[in-house]
């Protein structure tokens, strides 16, 4: 585990007392804290480093210890132990940190644990440390046609594949709450939650705006002027569509029904409106120009 | 309503290790609405999480009772301008891109 200066984290000196440790924290903690910070992930880590700090520096025993052994006092007790037993080179320090620590995994879940509160707490009859657990945030990438459609899909969190339907009409940055799917609570607290944030990528030509699309649709002049019909391309499908015969350049028209399908609301879908760009004719043959110059002429 | 759906308050207090009076505290400050079958009291399931949140900011961050209140506001305040910067998001997204294409 990296070193972290648990006295930085709280803003206090090294000579701080209990007391001010202890009101530094809750202050600290109130403003952190996840259920008064919804969504800020800045907000979740620093109160997990606060929480952290407070239960190194506010065990008298602890805080003696990393007071002496500052970075590596983790393994302080083993460092001691080990000191005490050598006999002239039989000792091997232990570089990873890791394995055979002189921490069994028991030593090392409560210290884990600890971070979140509860452990060596004082008895009374006031609740006891029981923490929830950590909230988990994911986000998940669909392009715009996954979103068109409800479908399922599997992500892996923390080393856990968990499946999920999505309905149709999601936004791009919508959150979605999976209820105690985060970390689990501490000494019986409930599980966190999972939080997950859809991004949408539009790689298609179409805009979205809510439930409506908007797509701009080149039509030649000849359309323009005399009228006619197209097809364009939907995400649902091809859909032919009658331009009106003096359609100028830029005129939109709104298609009921045709846009993005509303979320977790079956059946019902935003409109769809199509801005037509004119294009006009370019490299124009002799005949065309003649004809054009005669037109010119007549209005 | 079906018992299913409601959470018997006593057991919620056992569970938590909290005082039944901080229930009634919610109730009277408007923030869970507590229901009577038998002479038994219950709030609804929906409200499971909200009532959890206010056990957390009662005790472990040791804020009273108009300060939850005053927190149930602002949150659902922050919700509010959350959703409607997302969707403004959104749409400049819309129009910045339609400018592009001009």
């Amino acid at each position: 585990m990296a070193f972290i200066d648990y006295y930085q984290v709280l803003g206090i000196g090294k000579n701080a007392s209990a007391d001010d440790i202890k009101k530094v924290y809750r202050k600290l903690a109130r403003k952190h804290h996840p259920d008064l910070n919804p969504n800020d992930k800045e907000a979740n880590k620093k109160f997990q480093q606060l929480n952290e700090a407070n239960e190194v520096l506010s065990d008298p025993e602890k805080r003696k210890k990393y007071d002496k052994y500052g970075k590596d006092w983790e393994q302080a007790e083993h460092f001691e132990n080990a000191k005490q037993q050598s006999r002239g080179g039989n000792y091997r320090p232990y570089a990873d940190g890791g394995q055979d620590s002189g921490f069994g995994d028991d030593d090392f879940s409560s210290f884990f644990h600890s971070m979140f509160g509860g452990q060596g707490a004082s008895a009374g009859g006031k609740r006891q440390g029981k923490f929830r657990g950590q909230d988990y945030n994911a986000e998940l990438k669909l392009n715009l046609k996954d979103a068109y459609t409800t479908q399922k899909q599997t992500l892996t969190v923390n080393g856990k594949n968990v499946r999920i339907t999505i309905p149709a009409g999601v936004e791009n940055g919508q959150v979605i709450k999976l209820k105690a799917y985060g970390s689990e609570g501490v000494n019986g607290g409930p599980a966190g939650d999972l939080f997950i944030t859809f991004i949408i990528d539009n790689d298609t030509t179409l805009r979205r705006a809510g439930n409506d699309l908007y797509m701009n649709v080149d039509i030649d002049l000849y359309t323009a002027v005399l009228g006619g019909e197209i097809t364009i391309e939907t995400l649902s499908g091809k859909l032919k569509l009658k331009v009106s015969a003096g359609t100028q350049n830029a005129t939109q028209v709104r298609l009921k029904g045709k846009g993005f399908p509303v979320y977790k609301t079956e059946g019902q879908f935003g409109d769809l409106y199509v801005v037509f760009n004119v294009k006009l004719p370019v490299n124009l043959t002799e005949k065309q120009k003649e004809l054009f110059t005669q037109l010119a002429a007549l209005k | 309503m079906k018992t299913s759906e409601l959470i018997p308050v006593y057991h919620f207090c056992v569970t938590h290790k909290i005082e039944l009076s901080f229930i009634d505290s919610l109730q009277q400050y408007g923030l869970v609405e507590i229901t009577t079958v038998e002479n038994q009291t219950y709030f609804k399931e929906a409200q499971l999480d909200e009532v959890e949140k206010f056990v957390r900011l009662y005790y472990d961050l040791d804020i009273n009772l108009e300060g939850i209140e005053a927190i149930v506001h602002l949150l659902e305040k922050l919700r509010e301008i959350q959703s409607r910067n997302k969707d403004l998001q959104n749409r400049l997204g819309l129009y910045e891109n339609l400018k592009g294409d001009l």
